[in-house]
């Protein structure tokens, strides 16, 4: 068995910083300025968001990118809360930032299924 | 006699004592703006589950100069994510046929190419159809 | 003809008559080709034989003088005068290890960490002599070229905040000297180092500051040894989890 399970919450961390270095921007771009201000609106925008998301493919693109980048995000904030004073609480601080991130993938899901 | 002095470090201010610091808790700090990022983006989709008209007034809310601000703010730090990360690609990823090492400007160039063609197709899927 | 001449604020600790460190601020001649340890050196020969510090090769290869120049970790060997003068130069001991005396570290617990990390030739059956050399091609020895560069000088153990804020992290140089050995076409001790790069306080403690590599003075780019033992760490990982071992 190995001795640390560090190298698995890395690998997720690695993964989900290469997943938000390449899709978070565009995403950002599009869903948090472009449609709020009309750029990208359409009148049908709404219906054809609603068939974009509906799709299969699309779930598990959208999947992918939200619980790889939680897990990215939570083992940043874990290490800076490490690195400013916090390194006492280790374990605590790990739970919490991981059940995090657990719960944004859960909630992920919950939100996908509904759709 | 020795009696060895050992120099403090304050565990909360030693990243403000040199700008090479501050960059890196700077873009250390991008994941907070990231995962707020996420849950309202996650919000927002979740508004389709109850119709187009839900989704396009959830939309409309983030108009509001606060909201723009914010996803302003979370944008810059997303590309700083970005840039940073792919700069640091070549430390990482050693590609070597012989003794020839593919250079720096490759490794991270290639990224940054894969991240333009990406975003351009994500762009094409969502508006351009 | 008045000789130019510049000002060091040099850390100072004398256990046996202080109990918290002093800087003493002494004056040596400024000329364009000298380095800080010239200037110690004048300090020491002609105005406080009392002052400690290390030095060997003041060629950059020895690994000795580093120290902290203007809160930058720098071989003294290697950092002109003329870079500073006329500003007035400090001069302290290396960051994040325990003073002895005046510019002197304690550097134990980097030398418990090297032996840690095994840097030698690890071999399941050694090849007796009669049986001739390990051959080694050049694309074989550039694997692991740029890593065999260090000079155990410490100064990436300096400029890193983690080992800053936790002694126990094994820190840039042993990692980087490890993945040397680990990459080596004639070694066989990847097990053997396993345990100490994959605990908790090996690599994974490392958040990717880069400054190890910047204020390397060989180039050896620790940052990099230590991310690629994160990659092949995390391999190995899922490896040992997802298939079943048989005899290791």
């Amino acid at each position: 068995m190995p001795k640390s399970g560090e190298a698995f919450w890395w690998s997720l961390f690695s993964a989900g910083g290469m997943v938000a270095a390449l899709l978070v921007p565009i995403h950002v771009l599009l869903s948090g300025i472009a449609a709020p201000l009309g750029w990208v609106s359409t009148e049908a925008f709404g219906n054809q968001m609603q068939a974009l998301v509906s799709h299969p493919l699309t779930k598990i693109y959208l999947f992918v990118l939200f619980s790889l980048t939680f897990f990215h995000c939570v083992h940043r904030i874990r290490h800076v809360l490490y690195d400013t004073g916090l390194r006492e609480y280790q374990t605590p601080i790990a739970v919490i930032c991981y059940g995090a991130a657990v719960i944004g993938t859960v909630a992920t899901i919950f939100v996908l299924l509904a759709i | 006699m020795r009696e060895p002095y050992r120099r403090s470090m304050s565990a909360t201010t030693w990243w403000l004592s040199k700008r090479i610091y501050v960059l890196f808790m700077l873009r250390e700090l991008t994941s907070v703006l990231i995962a707020a990022f996420l849950v309202v983006y996650l919000i927002q989709l979740a508004q389709l589950a109850q119709g187009a008209e839900a989704y396009t007034a959830f939309v409309e809310r983030l108009a509001s100069p606060g909201w723009i601000i914010f996803h302003l703010l979370v944008l810059i730090a997303a590309l700083y994510h970005s840039i940073t990360w792919f700069n640091l690609t070549p430390q990482v990823i050693i590609l070597r046929r012989g003794e020839e090492q593919v250079p720096s400007i490759f490794i991270a160039g290639s990224h940054y190419v894969a991240w333009l063609a990406v975003s351009v197709v994500i762009v094409w899927v969502v508006v351009g159809n | 003809m008045a000789k130019s001449s510049i000002t060091l604020e040099v850390f100072r600790y004398r256990p046996e008559i202080e109990q918290e460190p002093t800087f003493q601020t002494y004056t040596a001649p400024y000329h364009e080709d000298w380095v800080v340890l010239d200037a110690l050196n004048y300090i020491k020969d002609e105005v406080d034989g009392s002052l400690s510090y290390r030095w060997s090769c003041r060629m950059g290869v020895c690994g000795s003088c580093g120290m902290m120049v203007n809160g930058e970790p720098k071989l003294t060997c290697a950092a002109f005068l003329k870079d500073y003068y006329p500003a007035p130069i400090r001069v302290e001991p290396l960051a994040n290890f325990p003073v002895e005396r005046d510019l002197v570290i304690n550097m134990d617990d980097f030398m418990h960490k090297l032996k840690d990390v095994q840097p030698w030739i690890i071999r399941d059956q050694e090849k007796p002599v009669s049986e001739g050399e390990y051959l080694q091609s050049p694309a074989e020895l550039a694997t692991y070229k740029q890593f065999s560069m260090c000079i155990n000088c410490m100064l990436c153990y300096a400029a890193c905040p983690v080992y800053g804020l936790d002694p126990s992290f094994i820190g840039p140089a042993a990692i980087a000297l490890a993945q040397r050995y680990n990459l080596d076409s004639r070694d066989q001790g990847q097990d053997a180092r396993r345990e100490v790069i994959s605990q908790h306080e090996g690599v994974w403690q490392c958040t990717f500051v880069s400054e190890c590599s910047v204020v390397c003075p060989k180039d050896v780019d620790p940052a990099g040894a230590i991310q690629q033992a994160k990659v092949s760490g995390a391999i190995d990982w899922f490896k040992s989890v997802l298939m079943p071992r048989g005899s290791q």
